[in-house]
């Protein structure tokens, strides 16, 4: 079975991973509280989504 | 290629699969509004509009049929008459599935999924009751816990505030605190070595112990 020649150098593994990257989270302010919350969801801090209470938060 | 490949198996085998959506069914039926994870909200929906549009038919092979899968009889029997009255011409899409963000333990992502028809019962129904509760509640710990939760929001529309900055700032803290956490673990580790030793070198002298815990 063929086989790497070489061992990947630290510098050429570093250079791949320059790609892998963290993304910050697609957020936008609630329309009810105005809260960040995460698009599409319902709101953590007021349990709203699309105008309507979903949930009522514990606090 | 998933050609023809409907629906997901939820990690379960064939028979366990058909009695989680047969209860999640029949409990979305029961309370019209369940919390489970998104994939099991799907595939209840998937699950359950079909049986809900047997049931219009409103005769006996419907209800036999629907029976099947909807084990409890008050809830077929709920089923038959009031859901399906207020269903009415609604053709198809009875169920909403609302994303809710992710679970803290596994990270898994949760949903709500409700009868469209049943809007004003589900919801506003818990808001009144539990919005007094909390609002007795807090009156009686504001003394105590108000203060600080205002500050914390303060501090939190701050940082919204920034946004962008404001996230990298705290990934940043959080890489700092870590560090700090890492650095005071070493700490308490090395003092408790250092006793240790002392323990054992009861007989040597205080600066002997000193010299040690320098050369370690």
């Amino acid at each position: 079975m063929p086989h790497p020649k070489r061992k990947i150098s630290k510098t050429r593994r570093d250079k791949r991973r320059t790609h892998y990257k963290a993304s910050a989270p697609s957020l936008s302010k609630c329309s009810n509280c105005g809260e960040m919350k995460l698009s599409h969801r319902a709101c953590p801090n007021c349990g709203y989504y699309a105008g309507r209470s979903m949930f009522v938060p514990e606090s | 290629m998933r050609h023809r490949v409907k629906g997901r198996k939820l990690g379960r085998t064939a028979s366990h699969r058909h009695a989680t959506l047969n209860a999640l069914a029949t409990q979305l039926l029961r309370h019209k509004k369940i919390k489970t994870t998104l994939a099991k909200a799907k595939e209840t929906k998937r699950f359950v509009e079909p049986l809900i549009t047997k049931a219009k038919k409103n005769d006996l092979s419907a209800r036999r049929y629907v029976a099947r899968f909807v084990k409890d009889k008050e809830v077929l029997k709920e089923l038959f008459s009031e859901i399906v009255e207020k269903i009415g011409d609604r053709p198809g899409g009875y169920t909403r599935v609302v994303k809710l963000g992710y679970r803290a333990g596994d990270a898994a992502e949760l949903a709500i999924i409700e009868l469209v028809d049943y809007n004003e019962i589900a919801a506003p129904k818990k808001k009144e009751t539990k919005e007094s509760k909390t609002t007795e509640e807090t009156k009686a710990k504001k003394s105590k816990k108000a203060p600080k939760k205002e500050e914390a929001e303060e501090a939190e529309v701050i940082e919204e505030n920034k946004e962008e900055k404001a996230e990298k700032k705290t990934t940043k803290r959080k890489t700092s605190s870590k560090k700090k956490s890492d650095e005071s673990k070493k700490e308490v580790k090395e003092e408790v070595k250092s006793e240790a030793e002392e323990d054992k070198t009861d007989s040597e002298t205080d600066e002997s112990a000193a010299e040690e815990k320098e050369d370690k």
